[in-house]
C-alpha cells in the first residue's frame, strides 16, 4: 500500500511537473503560430470597438494640473536620430524643416515651424503611459490635427492619418520580441485625428520640444499608448488603407507584434 | 456513495477560469517585465521612486528585490538567471512567462485575450450563481457561520486537518465560503478594475476610475498586489485539495459526481 500510494505519489508530481513544461512549451509554440496569433490579435479589435462604444469620438483624456508634472520627462526610443537628413535639419535649429500634409486632401500644403507656431494651438497637462508600464505628466502645447486636416479638406476616400518620422530606429532588448530597425511611423483613424486633444506638439514644459522628445514637431494622441506619439514628424499622410505602408499593420510598432489601437 | 456536487455549468466555468488565469498570471509576468517597478499615485517612471523593484546589479550581477528600503538578493529566484555565458538579467524566469522568452509584445495579445475570455466567463458564471441560486444558498456565509465562536472553531478544525466525510462534506465550511466569496466577489473586480484603469481609453471614459485606485500606476500596484493574493488563495486551494482527497474533489469538477461516505 505504501509503496503503491509512493508510485501514485511519483505519478502525480511527473504529471503536474510534465503538465507544466507541456504548457510552457505549448504556449510557447502557439505564440510562434500565425493562425494562433491571428486569434489573439482579434482581441485588439474587440478592445477597440467596446472603448469606442464606451467613449465615443469625444470623451477627453484627463487634463491635470501644473502641480502634478513629473519632476522630468523621461525620453524613450529614438533620443537622437542619427539620419542624415535629420542631423542636417537639426543643425539649422530646423529652419529648413516644414510639415507636409498629402495624400487623400484636396489642398496638399507644407509648413514651416514658424508658421504652425503662428496659428491656434491648444495647451494641455496630460498623462504618458509608456506599453512598458511608466507613466510621466507633462505640458504640451501645439497645432490641432484637426486644424490642419480641415484646411487641407479631406477626399472621400479619407481614412486614416499616417505620420512618417524622420528617425530609423532598432528594437528595444528590455521589450524583446522582433528588434528589426526601421524607419518610424504611425496612423490613427479619423476619430483620433479630429479629437480635439489630438495636437501636433512643438512645446514641452513650457519650452521648446528637446530633441529627445521629438524635435521639432511630435504627435500626442491623448487616449492611447506612447508609441502611437510619434516624434521627429516630417509629413502627415491621410491615406484609404494601411497596408501598403511600412510592412503594412499601420506602424513601427505594429510591424513588430504590437496593437494598432494601444488604448490598452 | 456517489451524488451529484457541480452542476455543469459550474465545471465549464471552473476549468476555463483556471485556464485564463494561469495564462493571466504568466503573461501578466512577462509585461512586468518590460518595467519590473512598481509605484504609488498618478505617475512614477524612475525606478528609484518605486516602492517595488526587481533589478540586477554588481559584478558578477546578483537579482535584487527591493521593497521599500529592504533589498532581498533574489540571485536564481528573480533579477538575474544562470552565470557566465547563459547570464540572464531578467525580473522573472523564463518558466513563469508567455512566451518563455523576453516578448512584450506577445505577451499583451495573450493577456489581453485571455482578459476578454475571463471576464466574459466569469460573468457568465455570476449570473448563473445567481440566479440558481448558488450564490446565496452555498456561498454566501449566514451570520450564524459568521460568530466569532464558529469561525474559531472551523479554523481549529482546519490546523487539524479534520474534515467533514460524510454528507456535511457537501456543504461549503465557513472559511472555505470566506475565501471563495473574497476571491469571486472582491479579488476578481479589483482584477478587472485595476487592469481596466491602466487602459488609457478606458480612463478617457471613466475617470471615476482613477480617482478610486489613487492614480493610474496606484492601479497598476494594486493589480500586482491582487494577483499576488489569487496566487495565495491558489496555493490554499491546492493544499486544502491534498488535505480532504485529490481523486474525488477533482472527479467532482469535472464528472460532477462526488463520494461521501454513508455513516458518520
Amino acid at each position: 500500500m505504501a509503496r503503491l500510494k509512493s508510485s501514485r505519489r511519483r505519478f502525480l508530481q511527473d504529471s503536474v511537473l510534465s503538465l507544466g513544461a507541456l504548457a510552457v512549451s505549448g504556449c510557447d509554440r502557439l505564440s510562434g503560430s500565425p493562425s494562433f496569433r491571428r486569434l489573439l490579435d482579434s482581441a485588439d479589435a474587440l478592445t477597440m470597438r467596446g472603448q469606442r462604444l464606451l467613449i465615443g469620438g469625444q470623451a477627453l483624456a484627463r487634463e491635470f494640473t501644473a502641480a502634478d508634472i513629473s519632476p522630468a520627462f523621461r525620453a524613450n526610443g529614438t533620443s537622437m536620430p542619427a539620419d542624415e537628413a535629420y542631423q542636417r535639419l537639426l543643425q539649422d535649429r530646423f529652419a529648413d524643416w516644414r510639415l507636409q500634409v498629402d495624400g487623400e486632401v484636396e489642398r496638399p500644403a507644407s509648413y514651416s515651424l514658424a508658421e504652425l507656431q503662428r496659428l491656434p494651438s491648444r495647451t494641455q497637462i496630460t498623462r504618458h503611459d509608456c506599453v512598458e508600464g511608466w507613466s510621466a505628466i507633462a505640458r504640451w502645447q501645439g497645432v490641432p490635427l484637426s486644424l490642419l486636416l480641415r484646411a487641407a479638406g479631406l477626399r472621400p476616400a479619407a481614412r486614416y492619418a499616417v505620420f512618417h518620422c524622420a528617425d530609423t530606429y532598432g528594437g528595444m532588448p528590455h521589450k524583446g520580441g522582433d528588434e528589426r530597425a526601421g524607419r518610424y511611423y504611425e496612423s490613427i483613424d479619423l476619430i483620433d485625428a479630429f479629437h480635439p486633444q489630438t495636437i501636433l506638439a512643438y512645446s514641452l514644459n513650457g519650452g521648446p520640444l528637446p530633441v529627445e522628445n521629438g524635435a521639432p514637431l511630435r504627435l500626442r494622441v491623448e487616449r492611447q499608448l506612447g508609441y502611437k506619439q510619434a516624434k521627429y514628424l516630417m509629413r502627415v499622410e491621410i491615406t484609404s488603407r494601411l497596408d501598403l505602408i511600412g510592412e503594412g499593420r499601420g506602424g513601427f510598432w505594429e510591424d513588430r507584434g504590437y496593437e494598432w489601437y494601444a488604448g490598452i | 456513495m456517489m451524488v451529484p456536487r457541480h452542476r455543469l455549468v459550474t465545471r465549464l466555468t471552473h476549468w476555463t477560469n483556471a485556464l485564463a488565469m494561469a495564462i493571466l498570471l504568466m503573461s501578466g509576468l512577462q509585461i512586468l517585465n518590460a518595467h519590473p517597478a512598481l509605484y504609488w499615485g498618478r505617475a512614477g517612471y524612475a525606478p528609484n521612486g518605486a516602492w517595488l523593484d526587481i533589478y540586477g546589479a554588481g559584478t558578477p550581477p546578483q537579482g535584487i528585490l527591493r521593497i521599500g528600503r529592504t533589498a532581498y538578493r533574489t540571485t536564481g529566484l528573480l533579477g538575474v538567471f544562470g552565470s557566465g555565458d547563459h547570464l540572464v538579467m531578467k525580473a522573472f524566469p523564463g518558466w513563469l512567462t508567455i512566451p518563455s522568452w523576453r516578448d512584450l509584445a506577445t505577451g499583451r495579445r495573450w493577456h489581453f485575450f485571455f482578459a476578454w475570455v475571463l471576464v466574459l466567463n466569469g460573468m457568465a458564471y455570476l449570473a448563473h450563481a445567481a440566479i440558481t441560486g448558488h450564490l446565496r444558498r452555498d456561498l454566501l456565509p449566514d451570520a450564524g457561520e459568521l460568530a466569532p465562536r464558529h469561525l474559531a472553531r472551523d479554523l481549529w478544525n482546519h490546523v487539524r486537518l479534520r474534515f467533514p466525510k460524510g454528507p456535511a462534506a457537501l456543504a461549503y465550511n465557513p472559511l472555505q465560503k470566506i475565501s471563495y466569496v473574497f476571491v469571486i466577489l472582491i479579488l476578481a473586480p479589483l482584477m478587472a478594475l485595476t487592469g481596466l484603469a491602466m487602459s488609457p481609453g478606458f480612463d478617457a471614459a471613466s475617470p471615476w476610475l482613477l480617482d478610486l485606485f489613487g492614480g493610474r500606476q496606484s492601479a497598476r500596484s494594486l493589480h500586482f498586489i491582487a494577483a499576488s493574493l489569487l496566487v495565495l488563495f491558489f496555493l490554499a486551494h491546492m493544499a486544502a485539495l491534498l488535505a480532504v482527497g485529490v481523486w474525488n474533489e477533482l472527479r467532482s469538477m469535472i464528472t460532477g459526481r462526488y463520494r461521501i461516505e454513508q455513516s458518520e
